[in-house]
């Protein structure tokens, strides 16, 4: 409301009747930036107490002190320097938390690079050689539905044929190429990162197949009459024209893999140590300081990976 | 005119195949084991064919109870798809203006998609753990808890459909040309009316869409349920505490019960989107038919 129209009906309220009328007309007309407030305010409303108050509980959480069975609301660093317990000490030993998330990069540098060549490809194919639109609605479909369906039981499809009396083993030591079963396939690194690659191409597939078809299919024809080679045309035509998608799936993938402890907990028999794993296991323990501290830890690194991909594209101009 | 397709063609064709094969012969697999015999084993080959393992299911005599839940999951499942439906619509909506928060509400769904699921798992768990302590220090020390699987789980549910929810708005909001509303306004509609007769019926495709991912990853959501749901367990919960100590094929057995339920869901979502596009298709313009 008016602040000068406020005052002027305390001294007569008289006098501004008619500015009420109009405003009650306009109510029941809504405004329009009401209107937003009112189709946007929910969802908004949802991530603010699902979302946004809890990071901040992570953050304040992680500054509290605790015991064996709870929290205690009290500043503390605990959390903290419980995580990187011995850090110096072990120099030029790497300390726990460091070995974790060494092993956490490597699983999402090898993850990242498999599903990058797969789902540049697959995309690829289904932009430029995939020509009817019912056909490359229908082969999208067929790349989505097993995003639809459950990841675990996806994660547990692979043990009847990776198991040391699984599929492949039985079948390698029937054509005689190997005299005992592979005991590396199942409940390994080998296994987590076929997984991972399994349940998350999908997230590389979609953004990448979005650049590929806003992609000017004259500027291809330019540049091959231009007498570019298909691998000309690819790294400089192509390539570029798709950053975008390389960049959005390549952040997906690999917010994925920094944070997930499920498909690193089955897959890899609950022996392989993992970011996400260990705020698992500190919650497990009730120590929710040191999971929280934890939680801020992962979150920074994951933040900082983030700044450092999306200063290559601007991702809300790409949506 | 019809020119020969080039070999990189043959190449990638191949490539695709053989990723759709690593898609789905694993899955393929698991649903074949789930019909082994009473003897059957976790591994190839089949002992026999049954449907003993998925009896056995629903017999009840397994390690977990099935029936309550599934029940849980599928009323989870169920009010996650109707909240994120009306909740994104309306917010797509909201994006088609300019509004003061719109890059807040924008950066909020995209930060959690993207922040690792664990972190937004633990934080719920945390807040609803501090209402907790705070409602016995002040108002009712028998207070057990308000975490819940329609408080603290519905919450941590709709932070991951949502995001999905509002892109796919995008998308659609992309497309739709915006004179067929200017034009239902100039005809005398009312907003409202603009948007029951012309907005929606022209969407409803994509929303039905919006409500295929908002049950579908409800009900297989796992690492944000893991801390936020509560006492009890949800179904992919369950089965995830099953792949440590299982030893015979009712793992497999669960797995394609489960899957069931998700490609009934996806066929009927797909089959009515399609009978939607045929009708708007055939009834959406009677452009080049002429007066009458």
């Amino acid at each position: 409301m008016d602040a000068s129209e406020d005052i002027l009906h305390q001294a007569s309220p008289d006098l501004v009747r008619g500015s009420e009328t109009k405003r009650a007309a306009k109510a029941a007309r809504l405004s329009p930036s009401f209107i937003s407030w009112l189709q946007a305010g929910p969802m908004m409303l949802v991530f603010l107490a699902f979302f946004l108050i809890p990071l901040v509980f992570v953050v304040i959480v992680s500054f509290w002190d605790y015991n064996e069975y709870q929290l205690l609301p009290a500043f503390s660093g605990r959390g903290y320097t419980d995580t990187f317990e011995g850090c110096i000490a072990q120099l030029p030993e790497l300390c726990t938390i460091g070995k974790t998330y060494l092993m956490t990069l490597k699983l999402c540098f090898m993850v990242w690079a498999i599903t990058l060549f797969i789902g540049f490809w697959v995309a690829y194919f289904l932009a430029f050689h995939v020509k009817s639109k019912t056909w490359q609605m229908g082969l999208s479909l067929l790349c989505t539905i097993p995003f639809w369906t459950s990841n675990v039981i996806r994660m547990i499809a692979w043990i009847p044929l990776l198991g040391r009396n699984g599929l492949v083993n039985s079948g390698l030591v029937k054509t005689g190429l190997i005299n005992h079963p592979l005991e590396w396939l199942l409940f390994s690194e080998f296994s987590v990162v076929l997984a991972l690659v399994h349940l998350f191409t999908f997230f590389m597939v979609v953004p990448i197949f979005n650049s590929m078809v806003r992609i000017d299919k004259s500027l291809i024809e330019a540049a091959y009459d231009a007498g570019a080679t298909g691998l000309q045309t690819l790294v400089n035509v192509i390539i570029p024209l798709a950053k975008p998608g390389i960049v959005i799936g390549s952040i997906f993938v690999i917010t994925i893999v920094m944070g997930d402890f499920i498909t690193i907990g089955v897959m890899g028999g609950q022996q392989i140590a993992a970011a996400g794993k260990i705020i698992e296991t500190r919650v497990n323990a009730l120590q929710f300081p040191a999971a929280a501290a934890n939680a801020v830890i992962l979150l920074a690194i994951t933040f900082l990976i983030i700044t450092m991909m999306s200063r290559i594209v601007d991702i809300k101009k790409e949506l | 005119m019809k020119e020969g397709r080039p070999r990189s063609f043959y190449v990638l064709a191949a490539f695709f195949a053989a990723y759709t094969l690593f898609l789905y012969g694993p899955m393929i697999a698991i649903y074949v084991l789930s019909f082994q015999g009473p003897q059957g084993g976790l591994t190839f080959p089949m002992n026999g064919v049954s449907t003993f393992w998925i009896a056995k299911l629903f017999q009840g005599t397994g390690i977990v109870d099935l029936g309550a839940a599934f029940r849980r999951s599928l009323l989870l499942g169920v009010i996650v798809m109707i909240v994120t439906v009306v909740l994104s619509v309306a917010a797509g909506m909201a994006f088609r203006r300019k509004f003061k928060a719109q890059s807040i509400l924008f950066y909020s769904a995209i930060a959690s998609l993207i922040v690792p699921s664990i972190i937004t798992s633990l934080g719920i768990s945390l807040e609803f753990r501090i209402v907790d302590d705070l409602i016995k220090a002040h108002w009712n020390e028998n207070f057990e808890t308000s975490m819940g699987l329609l408080t603290s789980g519905l919450g941590a549910h709709l932070t991951w459909t949502l995001p999905f929810g509002l892109l796919i708005m995008f998308a659609i909001f992309n497309r739709f040309d915006p004179r067929l509303e200017e034009a239902a306004r100039d005809l005398g509609a009312t907003p409202w009316q603009t948007f029951r007769h012309v907005v929606l019926p022209i969407i409803l495709p994509s929303v039905i869409g919006i409500g295929l991912f908002g049950f579908t990853l409800s009900w297989d959501e796992l690492a944000r349920s893991s801390q936020a749901i509560g006492a009890v367990n949800t179904l992919p919960l369950d089965l995830q505490g099953l792949t440590t100590t299982v030893t015979n094929p009712d793992i497999y057995a669960l797995g394609t019960v489960i899957s069931a339920v998700s490609f009934t869901v996806i066929t009927l979502a797909l089959g009515t989107i399609h009978v939607l596009n045929k009708r708007q298709a055939a009834k959406g313009s009677d452009a080049g038919q002429g007066l009458v």
